[in-house]
């Protein structure tokens, strides 16, 4: 206690984060009993006061000088001509500043892969959806621009529409894209192993078909942006999950340089995937802002958020599995077809996606994976939370728990048998490191009372269900083409030493990226997360990060924050062996003190002391630190997606009560065990789960967006659409196989954001087949469904 | 509902309200169509209360009116001429956050945060009626409230815990 004592004086510096002076130990070999100060803790958000307050602003809360405000005028017909467009009378309503077409914007197509860039900032000579962006407007008010739109006349021939992504392909169907015939948008076709021989020798084979429905992420924040152009300086401030994204393709569409457009993005009210792609916001708004030489804000009301989706894509899944007597998965026959909607948006990526995950939490060596995305004259669907992998798997847990029943096996035992180990590789060249599935396996059979309620079965009407998961711990690719590290990051410390400035351009959709990206530098630097501040989202300040998805941003911020960190501690380490007249190399920084590791007795210095002296000798105190993603995976086509650093695994459970005279469904109780190495903040590590468990229950029983014949949205609302109330959430267990031992990732961390919505709807249909013993193919398992399956049933049972 | 009103060279009449926000009374001239959520956010410049649907699906926008919980976005302005309104800028006194607020931020009841300052007003308009609720209540409370962010566990914890109740562990 004499030696902290010692330094009682200079310890009062720290005006925000206090040393945590009571708990340290009489000498000062602080690294050896605790190895974490920073991580590992549920630290409070940093936007967390600002949020709570209503002081924190998102983009719609932004207001300029001299701002007007902008709309689209989105096409009324899923399939049309353009044959002229009268802007007169719109332009001559008091308050009209500007009205545009497809001629007065870029005709650069754009989209996610240079292979099938498609969409235009306007269309030009059709309309391919409802909704489809034709015009924009810049008005005075958001009144008026709803006045504007009203009178802007567009003649359309219209067309027949493709609805149906089922017969998209047939003969008959008129054709959406001129390049792309039957309206085939990406065909897939993979072939590992020897899969005719698997089914051939098997014991066993079956084949299931599943269909998922369309749904739409809904942050409830809608998208908006504002735009800024003047001095040759295009300035956007929007709800994105990526600056740097947005800024290259805003940058690319206006043959700009990168330099002369700015991206900031203020506080996000949620994306799950929703705002990972610029849109005619962006780029309407910046063609506005040139005209009328003001700021202008555009944004999505809630019915134009749906229009514009790039929400979960639906599909057809058919399964097929070739099993030993015991269970064991010989070979598998995934085919999918998937509903685009009318461009590719990012769902390329969803395509190789849907199959390509598939393999990661059961070891098959044998696998056919064939695939086709359509077009179709409906909103473009792109990546929702958990990318492309949710309802192929839902269709796959689904399926195996048909086969296990079908051979005698109780659910988790044949999960068991074919359950992912570590240090594999997948049959389609994914690379699997640490792995506990089967550790999560065994915990939920434990804590769900698995093997009781199993043997003694459940009250009438209950059943218990359950599956796995998995999801990359951030893309191996980035999400365009690129040579450029995948994150970096840069820390510059206060002349005082009192504060720690993070420039770090990660995006925190909500899900607390801004929190341990700070967090993960504190740790590194040895210093702490209360004196650290936050500059982020915005291109012109902090360095390059691609955002926010494929749950990327803690692993991959991650490394560029603590390489920073560390080269801060080095700095600050060499410094303080100068002043203590110790090696550098004796010294550690622990919670912002400076001690000795060979002399615990040796007075010790704080990290604001060091890191002044290192101003006044040095000039700023600055480290940078970057991450490149190694090579991975395999040589087919379409090897890149999928591929992953590091892979998070979990098991999830449900119980439920279904109310047969209604087809009521009641989710009693939800349990979660994941593998998700180092937790680096348990509070938000737990809330990434409940969201993820939320969004999948809800997608299983509710959601669904609903077309009308005229390829109409039916439900663009929050009523209409339902997604779940604070009613609706049942309780929740959340349960860990604690591990620390994953080398691909800093301090062995693993994602948690996505892959936590992997296993929920299998889980669900599977206690609800455990329930009633009805099997319904198509999502969502609504009530009305449940109840019409039950009473087929029961027709089926009366007439034997 | 006021009845001081202009009209200006167009016909378009502008109506004189005064409302009390957070403790201090507004009085601004606005036209009849001005939504309450937009008088606050656009004339007050409180853009705490948000806009997610602006059709009373969501209740990002809930403010206390009178002491009840309602959805800003439904409610016209000039209705609410002479009333009194909390909005989440109100609920901190000065530096200190309520105890409500302090909850959310200790159970990690905030993700994005675009649902929290209707949350929260909902959450203090129940434990003003109700302050011991409990857990069916404290969901009924706050069912007209959408989050996509957390599945509204933490939620539901926290206002456990602001009400002095014993949090459990699955709620």
């Amino acid at each position: 206690m004499a030696d902290i004592e010692m330094n009682k004086p200079s310890l009062e510096v720290h005006k925000k984060g206090k040393a945590d002076v009571a708990n340290y130990p009489h000498e000062n070999n602080l690294y050896k009993q605790k190895p974490f100060t920073q991580i590992t803790v549920s630290k409070p958000r940093i936007d967390g006061v600002a949020k709570a307050t209503g002081s924190g602003k998102y983009c719609g809360d932004l207001k300029m000088p001299n701002m007007a405000f902008g709309k689209l005028l989105g096409s009324p017909h899923a399939h049309a001509r353009i044959k002229s467009i009268d802007t007169s009378e719109a332009e001559k309503i008091p308050g009209v500043l500007a009205v545009i077409t497809a001629k007065d914007v870029p005709d650069l197509k754009y989209g996610i892969s240079p292979a099938r860039w498609d969409e235009n900032v306007l269309c030009i000579e059709k309309a391919l959806f409802v909704g489809d962006k034709v015009a924009a407007v810049c008005c005075i008010d958001e009144e008026t621009c709803y006045k504007a739109l009203k009178a802007i006349k567009v003649d359309y021939e219209v067309l027949p529409a493709v609805l149906d992504y089922r017969h998209a392909a047939d003969e008959d169907m008129p054709q959406i894209h001129d390049d792309y015939p039957r309206n085939i948008n990406a065909e897939i076709h993979h072939l590992f192993g020897d899969p005719d021989k698997a089914f051939a020798e098997a014991y066993h084979v079956s084949t299931d078909i599943f269909e998922g429905q369309r749904t739409y992420q809904c942050p409830i924040e809608p998208h908006s942006a504002i735009a800024d152009w003047k001095n040759n300086k295009l300035t956007v401030w929007s709800s994105t999950q990526s600056v740097h994204y947005f800024q290259y393709y805003i940058a690319r569409e206006f043959g700009l340089r990168m330099g002369d457009v700015r991206v900031i993005r203020p506080l996000v009210g949620g994306g799950f995937g929703g705002k990972l792609e610029p849109t005619g916001l962006e780029f309407c708004g910046a063609v506005l802002s040139r005209m009328t030489g003001r700021p202008v804000r555009m944004f999505y009301d809630r019915a134009e958020m749906f229009a514009h989706n790039r929400g979960r894509h639906q599909g057809r899944y058919e399964i097929s599995t070739a099993t030993t007597k015991d269970g064991i998965l010989l070979g598998v026959r995934a085919n999918f077809l998937l509903d685009g909607g009318a461009y590719t948006s990012l769902g390329i990526a969803t395509a190789y996606y849907s199959g390509g995950l598939l393999p990661l939490t059961y070891d098959f060596r044998n696998y056919e994976f064939n695939m086709i995305r359509m077009y179709t004259n409906l909103p473009a669907c792109g990546a929702q939370r958990g990318h492309g992998a949710p309802q192929p798997k839902y269709a796959f847990e689904s399926h195996l728990d048909n086969v296990a029943r079908e051979l005698g096996i109780d659910p988790i035992e044949i999960r068991k048998r074919n359950c992912r180990q570590p240090w594999t590789n997948t049959c389609n060249g994914m690379g699997i490191q640490t792995c506990y599935l089967m550790e999560a396996l065994d915990k939920i059979e434990e804590i769900t009372d698995w093997k009781k309620k199993k043997k003694e079965g459940l009250p009438k009407g209950r059943g218990i269900g359950m599956a796995t998961g998995s999801f990359v711990t951030g893309a191996g690719y980035p999400i365009y083409r690129n040579d450029y590290p995948s994150s970096s990051a840069m820390i510059r410390i206060n002349e005082d030493g009192t504060l720690a400035t993070l420039y770090c351009n990660t995006v925190d959709i909500g899900q607390g990226s801004d929190t341990v990206t700070c967090q993960m530098a504190a740790e590194a630097m040895g210093y702490r997360y209360e004196n650290f501040a936050l500059v982020t989202g915005d291109t012109e300040v902090a360095p390059l990060e691609f955002g926010a998805y494929s749950s990327r941003q803690t692993a991959y911020a991650g490394w560029a924050c603590k390489r920073a960190g560390e080269e801060i501690k080095a700095k600050i380490l060499e410094t303080a062996g100068f002043m203590m007249h110790l090696p550098p190399e004796d010294l550690e920084c622990i919670d912002g003190i400076i001690f000795s590791k060979s002399r615990p007795k040796a007075p010790t210095l704080t990290f604001e002391e060091v890191a002044k002296k290192y101003f006044i000798i040095k000039g700023p105190l600055v480290g940078t630190g970057v991450y490149t993603v190694p090579r991975l995976g395999g040589y087919h086509k379409g090897a890149p997606v999928a591929t992953s650093p590091c892979y998070s695994f979990c098991t999830q459970a449900t119980e439920v009560e279904i109310d047969e005279e209604t087809g009521f469904i009641e989710v009693l109780h939800a349990w979660d065990v994941h593998d998700a190495g180092t937790i680096i903040n348990p509070a938000l590590m737990k809330g990434q789960v409940h969201g993820a468990f939320g969004m999948g229950i809800s997608e299983t029983i509710w959601e669904e967006v609903v077309f009308n014949k005229d390829g109409k949205i039916m439900n663009p609302d929050v009523g209409g659409y339902r997604i779940i109330t604070a009613l609706d959430m049942p309780r929740f267990t959340n349960d860990l196989i604690p591990s620390t031992d994953e080398p691909a990732t800093p301090w062995g961390l693993k994602e948690i954001g996505e892959g936590s919505n992997n296993p929920t709807m299998g889980a669900v249909r599977n206690a609800i087949y455990d329930a009633v013993g009805v099997n319904i193919p198509t999502l969502p398992l609504s009530f009305e469904k449940v109840w019409r399956a039950i009473q087929e049933k029961k027709a089926a049972e009366a007439k034997k | 509902m006021s009845t001081n009103f202009i009209i200006d060279k167009n016909g378009m009449k502008r109506y004189l309200v005064t409302i009390k926000v957070n403790g201090t009374e507004y009085t601004k001239l606005i036209k009849a169509n001005c939504l309450l959520s937009n008088f606050l956010r656009d004339e007050l410049e409180l853009t705490g209360t948000k806009k997610g649907c602006e059709i009373g699906d969501c209740g990002s926008c809930t403010v206390i009116l009178n002491g009840k919980p309602i959805n800003s976005c439904l409610i016209l302005a000039l209705d609410a001429d002479g009333a009194e309104v909390m909005t989440v800028e109100g609920l901190a006194a000065s530096n200190e956050l309520d105890i409500i607020q302090k909850k959310f931020l200790e159970y990690g009841a905030i993700q994005c945060g675009y649902c929290s300052a209707g949350m929260l007003m909902s959450a203090k308009a129940l434990l003003t009626k109700n302050p011991k609720p409990t857990e069916d209540e404290i969901r009924a409370g706050i069912s007209g409230n959408l989050c996509r962010c957390t599945g509204y566990i933490n939620i539901i914890k926290a206002i456990t815990a602001a009400s002095g109740q014993e949090v459990s562990d699955s709620h």
